[in-house]
């Protein structure tokens, strides 16, 4: 039901029940989304699950099928892109390739008639904090691809939108600018304070940059939490498989009762479940898949207590900082990171200890966790 | 250690062989047996095209006594342009005796105006398919696509009564008209083509900016289409120019397009047959599409390629 004594909370963007087709495909489907004033908002999600979609809705760039888009506590459902406090960023940075920098920062401005001093002064304001003064009188053929971007997210200050959004603004970019300008990105949200909507598929700009993350899959929002929870604590096996690189290790087995206490089983080795925080009680029988991050799996001199397995090296993959193990127990390998001074031969053995109070338990036919 | 004190002399070895240049002669390209055949065939092929221009050049500059001699290939003895002015200004077409020059005019005060107005609709259409897509659009673009497929002959009877109706029958505005109206398809088509391969955050960015259906046209869309504009102008200018039909059915004697003079000159069947007079009005005619070609060629190239590869 359609709510908007819900839609006037402390929220900056409100989305309510919002679903979109295109024909027969459903793109997002019965979709809610709060997202607080100030708030640094990431849509994460693989190609196709619709995160873009959703941003060009509350863009107005895309009318939604059903449901309401509040910004500022105002429905702007039906209200045009610049009508709704808004400014975006594109991926192809989307800049008018026969103006100026000077004259694509203004454009907006000039459209709406604001004058000329005005526009000189924001201008100058926008490019003052992007730090893109020298680069006002080329054209953005003459521009690299980060200056560009800069310019693209100038364009977006100087008309003092409430909203700011990014659809993928740093996927063009070589790896090292991305890393620079993420840093950017993330000190201007500090200083401006200001609510930003960004769309990626790049898990690390999602855990660096956002307040909070919404993983999307198929249209739906499968979790929406901070960081650190999403991470520690996913929701579902997608959530856990599509967050964390190398991605976390999946037993598939099953509870059962050992002396009186619930364990994991799999192949015909337990594993206890001391620490595990569930959200009910466990009871055995049940299907399950035991998620543990390559991080929360401790080797011989780390272990510091509790129940101990052992391993046979399979293959070591030395990354600097870090050396990935992968390991075979209980026939499955699973991967544990270790520091990177650390070296194993192929066919060692080694002893594990599961952290259980950092791993997740997942219902085999569900996925959800429990 | 043992691997760094190899690398030197590797690169040493390589430096060597980098002196001493290739081993044997350079292979000779001129006169192989491919490149005969691929310059004989350009021959051929150029010749094909260039030997009937050059007789009707050189025809065109001959005395009538010198083309009865017959050598239709030699050049002219004696060069005279007697032929090229009696074109312009003096042959007869029925009752008119005034050449070719009021057929030139005619057909300017039919191209111009048909090119721009079919380019200025066809222009805003194509941004307005590709960019605003509404309700019908993709059934109101299946129809434009069949309209460029339906033979013209098919419709004249009806243009006929329904420019009567209007009272532009036999005026060059009914001409206009149709022209204007039967370039639309084809137009409205590599226009729509174009837009679309303009990326479209570009659009986007332009609407979150602000920008309406006209400011995004003229601000964002026009300074952009350049090569499009060419080409279009082109096909139409050159289509428009060339058409014998429409001026035929159209106009009345005294508004008739060039190529419906020419014809009349050619073909008319009183008197001696004035070849030279006749090359030299084919030529004047076929004037303005080869000016045309000539003037903007490499943009239109460009203009058909920009529209082809960009995705």
């Amino acid at each position: 039901m359609l709510n908007n004594v819900s839609a006037r909370t402390q929220s900056s963007v409100s989305i309510r029940e919002l679903s979109l087709s295109f024909g027969s495909v459903k793109v997002l489907e019965n979709l809610n989304l709060d997202i607080h004033d100030g708030e640094f908002l990431v849509l994460l999600g693989s190609s196709g699950c619709g995160k873009s979609t959703l941003l060009n809705c509350i863009a107005g760039l895309l009318e939604p099928t059903e449901g309401q888009i509040f910004i500022k506590d105002r429905n702007v459902t039906w209200e045009e892109p610049k009508d709704r406090g808004i400014g975006m960023v594109f991926q192809s940075y989307a800049l008018y390739p026969q103006m100026t920098v000077e004259k694509n920062l203004s454009f907006g401005l000039r459209v709406a008639k604001v004058p000329k001093d005005e526009i000189d002064r924001r201008v100058a304001r926008a490019s003052g904090i992007l730090q893109i003064e020298p680069l006002l009188k080329r054209k953005p053929s003459e521009l690299s691809g980060g200056q560009r971007q800069r310019v693209a997210i100038g364009r977006a200050l100087v008309r003092d939108v409430d909203v700011f959004l990014f659809d993928e603004p740093l996927s063009n970019l070589d790896a090292k600018l991305r890393s620079e300008l993420r840093v950017e990105i993330k000190r201007l949200h500090q200083a401006l304070k200001n609510t930003m909507i960004y769309v990626t598929h790049d898990q690390i700009e999602a855990l660096t940059l956002a307040d909070r993350i919404a993983i999307m899959k198929s249209g739906v929002i499968q979790q929406l939490d901070d960081p650190v929870t999403i991470y520690n604590r996913p929701k579902n096996r997608f959530v856990a498989g599509f967050i964390g690189s190398p991605s976390m290790n999946f037993l598939t087995g099953e509870l059962a009762e050992e002396g009186g206490h619930t364990v994991f089983k799999t192949n015909g080795v337990s594993f206890s479940l001391d620490g595990y925080d569930a959200y009910g009680p466990l009871k055995g029988g049940r299907k399950v898949i035991l998620g543990v991050r390559p991080e929360h799996i401790k080797v011989d001199g780390d272990i510091a207590g509790g129940e101990v397995h052992e391993a046979i090296v399979d293959i070591e993959e030395p990354m600097g900082a870090d050396n990935l193990l992968w390991l075979k127990h209980a026939g499955h390998v699973m991967s544990v990171r270790i520091g990177g001074a650390r070296r194993y031969a192929v066919g060692a053995k080694v002893r594990l200890a599961f952290d259980m109070s950092m791993a997740s338990l997942f219902d085999a036919g569900t996925e959800e966790r429990i | 250690m043992d691997k760094s004190l190899t690398m030197p002399t590797i690169s040493g070895q390589a430096g060597s062989r980098l002196e001493a240049g290739p081993q044997g002669k350079r292979p000779r390209k001129t006169l192989s047996s491919r490149n005969i055949i691929v310059y004989g065939a350009l021959g051929l092929a150029a010749l094909y095209y260039l030997v009937p221009l050059y007789v009707m050049v050189v025809t065109s500059l001959k005395g009538m006594p010198e083309i009865r001699l017959g050598n239709i290939f030699s050049p002219p003895m004696e060069i005279t342009f007697e032929p090229w002015v009696k074109a312009w200004a003096q042959a007869c077409t029925g009752l008119n005796c005034d050449g070719l020059s009021r057929g030139f005019w005619n057909s300017v005060r039919i191209t111009v105006p048909s090119v721009i107005v079919s380019i200025a609709i066809a222009s805003v259409n194509g941004y307005a398919l590709a960019n605003w897509r509404f309700k019908g659009s993709e059934i109101f673009f299946t129809i434009l696509i069949v309209g460029a497929f339906i033979p013209y002959q098919v419709m004249i009877y009806p243009i006929v009564i329904a420019l009567r109706e209007m009272g532009l029958y036999g005026t060059l505005y009914g001409l206009i008209l149709v022209h204007s109206i039967f370039g639309m398809p084809i137009q409205t088509l590599l226009f729509r083509n174009y837009f679309v391969s303009l990326p479209e955050e570009l659009f986007k960015a332009a609407r979150i900016d602000g920008a309406g259906f006209w400011q995004i046209y003229f601000r964002i869309m026009l300074p952009m289409s350049l090569p499009i504009f060419v080409v279009s102008m082109i096909l139409q200018t050159t289509g428009i120019w060339n058409d014998f039909l429409f001026g035929v059915v159209f106009t009345r004697p005294d508004t008739y397009p060039m190529t419906v003079q020419l014809n009349n000159i050619v073909n008319s069947v009183q008197g001696v047959k004035e070849y030279n007079v006749n090359m030299a009005a084919t030529l004047l005619t076929g004037a303005v599409p080869l000016i045309v070609y000539f003037v903007s060629g490499r943009l239109f190239v460009r203009g058909i390629a920009a529209g082809a590869v960009k995705g």
